[in-house]
């Protein structure tokens, strides 16, 4: 057999994995799109972690001598209905869109994994008691039920996060799902059982990785959606409440002055549009470069 | 296939009964007391009580679960609003047909403009035509509807005056709606098209097809559509759901009296019966979409009309 020469690439580095991840990596450098992408998310994210230090202004001060102020040097986005200086709401604003964003997805991908990779692999009753539960929750398109749920909760950030966790789950049960029955098929795995390896490390070591890369690429696409969710929920008032910014949220606010002062909704909708962007070109991006059909 | 059609329905019974549980379940057990909402703050406790005890809220849980389900099957009935005391069913049936109206001609839009545009850019891929389009399409599901609309209300309707910027009337009104709206349904079918007619583009049977001098138009109408249209119908069901929450947000923007703001107004005054109604309503629309959908693939694939035939005769 030679199944040494299989797992060692040439030059003796160990393993097949590592080259696959240098593949991965390799064709993701070679992506200018996934690589702006990412290169925007950065700036996002730092712009979010360091927002209290950078931003010029209080986001939650109301100054009434200075409202409606258009973008000018000492304001650059303007001010809003109160006088609030839109540029430090939309910076600390990224703080609530980014952590509902990755929160919920972590969740729901977590949740979604667990139960996907149960009802792949062992089937039966436990496949058909989950599944009928995951057939009612995506009876409602997903905006909708994180709408529901949150009605029911009451609004606010938290339950906001929960909503969309919960409205989420399902897209990656049913993933999780379909690679792990795929997988299951599959000769190493008959090989894993062979050699008595137990149930929960053929799913965590031999399952799971090699059911990963669709994941990944979920998770990157669901973050952006659930930035997009989030902002219309909290548009609709149920998400993050005043005087704390939120890029949905200052939408709504922004509504009722769009014929006089539409700089008010200009920015922080470009805001969502921009990071939305940036996750959804580093997702096409990791789904080219996973992709193993893709031969360079 | 009757058979299949018939057994799909009934499918769809223990899934609706599934989501009235859980949408019910959910309202009952949120805080906050319905006869206390409906009596406002200055309420004595004894005439809060003997609310509850008019409304039935003093049954057990599975005993108004039950009469909800028999209110809704035997007279179509959503229960009265909190708020003002007005019938649920007639409120949604009645603003139902604006929603739906904006979200089927922007699912129009979608299929209309999405699915040429994602045929045009895998049949030119890497040329300009493939980067502008699939430029489009990426902008497009990275926009949140309602800022959309905003953004086109400002520039169409308040800037230009070419078409009113809110409320309800003859087809001008639904534009710029519906454009707001199909956009993301436009930009989703125009990338899963794209995608799909690229994986059937590499199959052997087109090279074979290309190789026998088979014209163009017909190996990318015939050959390659043909078969890459199942993820396309997948996807639409899907974009479907897309545009009906697009839709719901973005009726806030343009003062459309649909359900959507008969849903956000619920919200905002705790109006349970209203926004449970609406919801068991939307997933029963939702579910006949999908049942469409499941039919199309039968008409779509012979395969799978075979397979139905087959198994479920």
């Amino acid at each position: 057999m030679n199944l040494q020469k299989e797992t060692k690439a040439p030059g003796g580095q160990p393993a097949k994995r590592k080259s696959m991840n240098a593949m991965v990596l390799r064709r993701m450098k070679n992506n200018k799109m996934a690589m702006a992408g990412l290169f925007i998310l950065t700036f996002i994210m730092l712009v979010a972690i360091f927002g209290p230090l950078i931003a010029p202004y209080s986001a939650t001060k109301t100054d009434l001598l200075h409202t409606y102020s258009l973008p000018s040097l000492q304001h650059p986005f303007g001010t809003d209905e109160l006088g609030r200086d839109i540029m430090s709401r939309l910076i600390i604003g990224s703080r609530a869109s980014l952590a509902i964003g990755l929160i919920s997805m972590a969740g729901a991908s977590v949740i979604g994994i667990m139960l996907g990779s149960l009802c792949g692999y062992f089937g039966g009753k436990v496949d058909t008691v989950i599944m009928r539960f995951m057939d009612i929750f995506q009876a409602l398109p997903p905006l909708i039920l994180a709408i529901a749920i949150c009605a029911a909760l009451g609004p606010g950030l938290n339950n906001c996060i929960l909503a969309i966790t919960i409205s989420n789950i399902p897209s990656f049960v049913r993933m999780t799902r379909a690679s792990v029955l795929n997988i299951r098929r599959m000769e190493y795995l008959e090989a894993a059982t062979a050699i008595n390896c137990s149930t929960s490390r053929i799913i965590a070591k031999h399952i799971l990785p090699n059911a990963l890369s669709p994941l990944i690429v979920q998770l990157t696409m669901g973050v952006a959606t659930a930035i997009i969710s989030a902002s219309a929920m909290s548009f609709i008032g149920l998400g993050v409440q005043p005087p704390n910014p939120e890029w949905g949220a200052m939408l709504s606010a922004g509504r009722g002055y769009i014929r006089n002062y539409p700089h008010m909704v200009t920015f922080s909708g470009t805001m969502i549009m921009i990071t939305v962007l940036s996750l959804n070109m580093l997702g096409d991006g990791l789904r080219d470069a996973l992709d193993p059909k893709l031969k360079d | 296939m009757k058979k299949f059609i018939g057994k799909r329905i009934l499918m769809m019974i223990p899934v609706l009964l599934g989501v009235t549980f859980l949408i019910f379940s959910i309202m009952t057990f949120t805080p906050g007391d319905p006869a206390a909402i409906i009596l406002g703050a200055e309420a004595t406790p004894e005439a809060i009580q003997e609310l509850r005890e008019k409304m039935g809220l003093n049954l057990p849980f599975l005993s108004r679960f039950f009469d909800y389900i028999k209110g809704i099957v035997t007279r179509f009935d959503f229960g009265t609003s909190y708020i003002n005391g007005r019938n649920v069913k007639d409120e949604i049936l009645m603003r139902f047909g604006y929603t739906f109206r904006v979200a089927l001609l922007s699912m129009l839009f979608a299929l209309g403009f999405g699915i040429p545009l994602g045929i045009t850019a895998a049949v030119n891929r890497n040329t300009w035509k493939d980067t502008v389009s699939m430029t489009i399409a990426l902008i497009g599901i990275s926009m949140p509807t309602f800022w959309f609309g905003q953004m086109l209300s400002i520039v169409f309707a308040l800037k230009l005056g070419l078409f009113p910027a809110s409320g309800i009337g003859g087809i001008r009104f639904y534009i710029l709606p519906c454009l707001a709206v199909s956009m993301m349904g436009i930009a989703a079918m125009a990338r899963q098209t794209r995608s799909s007619m690229l994986e059937v583009i590499r199959s052997d049977y087109i090279t074979t097809a290309r190789a026998k001098g088979q014209e163009e138009r017909k190996i990318i109408y015939k050959h390659t559509l043909r078969n890459a249209l199942i993820p396309v119908v997948t996807q639409a069901g899907a974009t479907f759901g897309i545009l009906l929450g697009g839709t719901l947000v973005a009726e806030t923007v343009f003062s459309i009296p649909g359900l959507g703001s008969y849903m956000v107004t619920s919200i905002n005054s705790r109006d349970y019966p209203a926004i449970q109604g609406s919801v068991i309503f939307i997933a029963a629309v939702f579910g006949v979409v999908m049942l469409l959908v499941d039919i199309l693939y039968t008409v779509i694939d012979p395969r799978i009309r075979a397979e139905f035939s087959k198994g479920g005769k």
